[in-house]
């Protein structure tokens, strides 16, 4: 079943101003329950004001957002609901950090649900352990913390809400190799435990190549494609001629097969292509 | 909501007022500010209202926009209005009722503090309007070069007013971001009661202040590896130069300036 | 080529309030950069990369061990304006560091903090934003453009001092994949045209990998001192220390512990395309 959905999606910045401009253009969507999704799109191709509509931060200009078969806007009261069933983790998430512990900021977003507070110290304490927070430090101030810890405490913050959908906007950006590893591993431990739906907005493919079940390609305000991640793979380059990076390993085989050796698949990761090439070689050695 | 606000805004245009020399339009700024405050008579307000007509109409920006800046003092003009309207006791009584008194002395008074108040914020904005903060802000550390002499920090001043301007843009941006972002974890800014909605300020200052502090670490350290030093010896790249059209202009407005005077005083004589 | 950049037992420690030095950042670096080299200083987070590049500018001082830049000794207070003129310095956020609300005043800042007289200013500041393709966006405000041009500001207002040496301090962490290629491709032009040292750091390893020489730093010392193919075949100890190597290195290294004739040493698409090719010729 499709749990989040957008219909003409449509959001028109200071409409009849001269600044006018149509970030989101009659986007059509359909989200499945429990996917993978990489969100993709150079600055400025409306991918960020896109997830923006998902939890209801923006109000669409015309079209519809619905979330489990219902308009997020019928209700403009409910509104704030929605934000608890579309988690939605910004970007540098470690610069909304503000409570004196560790604990309290974790807290926040269950609190402002109303839950009671042995709810609330059950999910953080999970939460922290989940996403490698050891609990020594949760009575710790946050600000004393490393930027890669900080950045986990930001981000456990939203996933305590236990949403149905988990949208992170460039989770790694900034980050070292090790450090980028890391968050990946928790966010995908976390699609694991409670299969609920994970977004990740990146600049790189190679960042959501590896696990991502769908690809979905803003492109100057426009849907470019939304398809599993193979095919959206299979047109590498289109999406290299609108300005995002492909991996080096799916350029190699681009080329590879532009010069006759084409192996037929689409490949996005060292481990397949190494898997591929050495069964290849073995099947013509023989 | 922050965007909204105008006052200290800049319009960027090519007209004749666009291209006066800063420091000449503060000087005749601050002129035209005491025109407006010469005598109490109808004389000098109609000279200083004279005198803004045609700035504003050489300035080609749109009316609208200085009604704009007007707008949110409604409220301040009005109970100026009100207060000098019952408190002045002059003149033939129009109006009486217990204690309340209107008189001729009132209404005067408070019809030409109201037009005087307009005209001073129609003037200012002009100034604003025409000259970008930043020019400003050097102008104004030119003219006030004189007090460098006795130690008042006229460089340092337009200094941490320069780069206020400069990081506004950027602060802006930066509370929008937090605000989203708050309020994507389920805090309530804009909706429910005073009291949440106060407490859930925190949640954004908070933040706010500690990337303040980063950013003016940052800045600083970035400064001095630019070998800046303070204003002892610095040149700059921006040249203030005055034209004869600066001089012209600085005169016209002191002929208006004597002649708001001389008709004040020939009124009251 | 003369050395301009020579640190020798470079050690150093964060000092807190009470005097108190912390554990060590820098641990006896011993490193000598030559003039006109393009060096890419690559770790991970905390591995006192940073630190280092702090010290080339003496915005820190060891606390032992010694640094000259161009011959000047980075503790000697009374040259200091001479040395961050030879060596300028770019940092991590666009924003943090430009001053000035007018794109060309900004680029002028340290001409104006050390008195250049206008008609060398203006000829310099032109130039400087010539030299990274800003000169159409001299008048705009700052903030009214992105990330990578932002940072090729920061890096004309560098230029902009006639330096002999840039130190660029992770200059394109905060970018998107297009304002990345921009600033690269800026400092490679000015390694290249005007023979600037440039000494980049990173802890991406494409980044590295296009630079003439890559010095990896782990826990405060120096790991790897080489050409980026000279490093990049220690594919098992930069994996160790928590770096990536190029996808294509990481192929060959793979197929090659699986058997393969493979060279240890390719870094770029095309050696990789030429290397399968073969593999696949032999058969």
């Amino acid at each position: 079943m499709a749990v989040l959905e957008t219909q003409e999606l449509t959001y028109t910045y200071s409409e009849g101003s001269p600044f006018e401009k149509t970030a989101v253009d009659h986007v059509n969507l359909r989200i499945e329950e429990g996917e993978i999704v990489g969100v993709m799109g150079h600055t400025g191709s409306g991918k960020s004001t896109l997830i923006q509509h998902f939890n209801g931060l923006l109000k669409p200009t015309s079209g519809k957002v619905l979330l489990d078969g219902k308009d997020i806007w019928e209700n403009k009261e409910k509104i704030r609901d929605v934000r608890f069933k579309v988690g939605l983790v910004f970007q540098y998430p470690e610069y909304q950090i503000f409570e004196e512990t560790v604990y309290k900021d974790i807290a926040f977003g269950c609190k402002n649900m109303g839950l009671d507070d042995a709810e609330i110290k059950r999910r953080v304490f999970e939460t922290a352990h989940d996403i490698g927070i050891r609990e020594e430090l949760l009575q710790r101030s946050p600000f004393e913390l490393s930027g890669g810890q900080k950045r986990r405490v930001a981000i456990a913050g939203v996933m305590a809400m236990n949403p149905e959908i988990l949208i992170l906007d460039e989770p790694t950006a900034g980050l070292d190799p090790a450090g980028r590893d890391k968050i990946i591993n928790h966010i995908k431990n976390y699609h694991n435990k409670t299969k609920n739906t994970v977004l990740i907005v990146s600049h790189s493919m190679e960042d959501v190549a590896g696990f991502a079940d769908k690809i979905l390609v803003m492109n100057k305000s426009k849907l470019f494609c939304y398809d599993d991640t193979k095919k959206v793979f299979g047109r590498s380059e289109e999406i290299s001629e609108i300005g995002l990076d492909v991996p080096q390993i799916t350029k190699v085989f681009t080329q590879l097969k532009k010069q006759g050796l084409d192996f037929g698949k689409e490949v996005y990761t060292v481990g397949y292509a190494k898997d591929l090439l050495i069964k290849n070689l073995r099947e013509r050695s023989i | 909501m922050l965007k909204d606000i105008t006052i200290g805004q800049f319009f960027p245009g090519n007209s004749i007022i666009h291209r006066l020399d800063p420091r000449f339009k503060i000087v005749i700024t601050l002129i035209y500010i005491m025109m407006l405050f010469t005598g109490s008579g109808v004389s000098s307000l109609a000279v200083g209202a004279a005198f803004t007509v045609i700035s504003v109409f050489l300035s080609k920006i749109p009316f609208k926009m200085f009604a704009k800046s007007i707008k949110p003092l409604l409220p301040f003009l009005l109970v100026t209005a009100v207060i000098n309207l019952f408190l002045v006791d002059s003149g033939e009584l129009y109006f009486k009722w217990k204690f309340i008194k209107i008189t001729e002395g009132g209404v005067n008074i408070s019809v030409f503090m109201v037009i005087r108040i307009i005209l001073l914020i129609t003037g200012s904005s002009l100034l604003t309007y025409t000259t970008s903060p930043i020019t400003l802000t050097d102008a104004t550390e030119r003219l006030l070069s004189p007090l460098k002499k006795l130690k008042f920090p006229v460089h340092e001043l337009a200094m941490m007013m320069s780069i206020a301007l400069r990081f506004i843009p950027t602060l802006i941006e930066e509370t929008d971001k937090i605000i989203s972002a708050q309020k994507a974890r389920g805090a309530e800014i804009d909706t429910g009661s005073f009291t949440t909605r106060a407490k859930n300020m925190v949640a954004v200052l908070v933040p706010l202040f500690i990337s303040s502090f980063r950013r003016a670490d940052e800045l600083a350290t970035a400064m001095e590896c630019r070998c800046y030093n303070g204003g002892e010896g610095r040149t700059r790249l921006r040249q203030l130069k005055s034209s004869p059209k600066d001089y012209t202009a600085l005169a016209i407005t002191i002929i208006f300036y004597i002649t708001a005077l001389i008709t004040a005083h020939l009124l009251k004589s | 080529m003369n050395n301009i950049i020579e640190i020798k037992n470079l050690h150093f420690s964060y000092k807190d309030e009470s005097g108190n030095s912390s554990a060590e950042v820098l641990k006896g670096i011993d490193l000598n950069i030559k003039e006109g080299e393009f060096v890419a200083v690559l770790g991970h987070n905390g591995s006192g990369k940073s630190t280092l590049a702090k010290h080339i500018n003496a915005i820190l001082i060891p606390t032992e061990g010694k640094i000259t830049v161009n011959g000047i000794d980075t503790a000697d207070e009374s040259k200091i304006f001479e040395l961050r003129q030879c060596a300028g310095m770019v940092f991590q956020n666009p924003d943090n560091q430009i001053v000035s609300s007018v794109v060309e005043e900004d680029v002028a800042f340290a001409l104006e903090n050390l008195g250049v007289p206008y008609k060398e200013m203006r000829k310099r500041v032109d130039n400087a934003l010539k030299a990274v393709n800003m000169y159409e966006y001299r008048l705009h405000s700052p903030s009214q453009l992105s990330g990578g041009q932002k940072q090729r500001i920061a890096i004309a207002g560098i230029i902009a001092m006639q330096p002999k040496c840039i130190i660029l301090d992770e200059p394109t962490a905060m970018l998107d994949p297009q304002g990345r290629k921009e600033v690269m491709s800026t400092i490679k032009r000015m390694n290249r045209e005007q023979g600037i040292t440039i000494v980049l750091i990173t802890h991406y390893m494409n980044e590295a990998a296009q630079c003439d020489r890559v010095v990896v730093m782990d826990k405060g010392n120096i790991v790897l001192d080489n050409t980026p193919k000279g490093v990049f075949s220690h594919v098992q100890e930069l994996k160790d220390i928590g770096l990536d190597v190029p996808q294509v290195t990481e192929l060959a290294w793979e197929l090659k512990k699986a058997g393969y004739d493979i060279p240890d040493d390719i870094i770029t698409e095309e050696e990789c395309v030429m290397a399968i090719q073969k593999l696949f010729k032999q058969k």
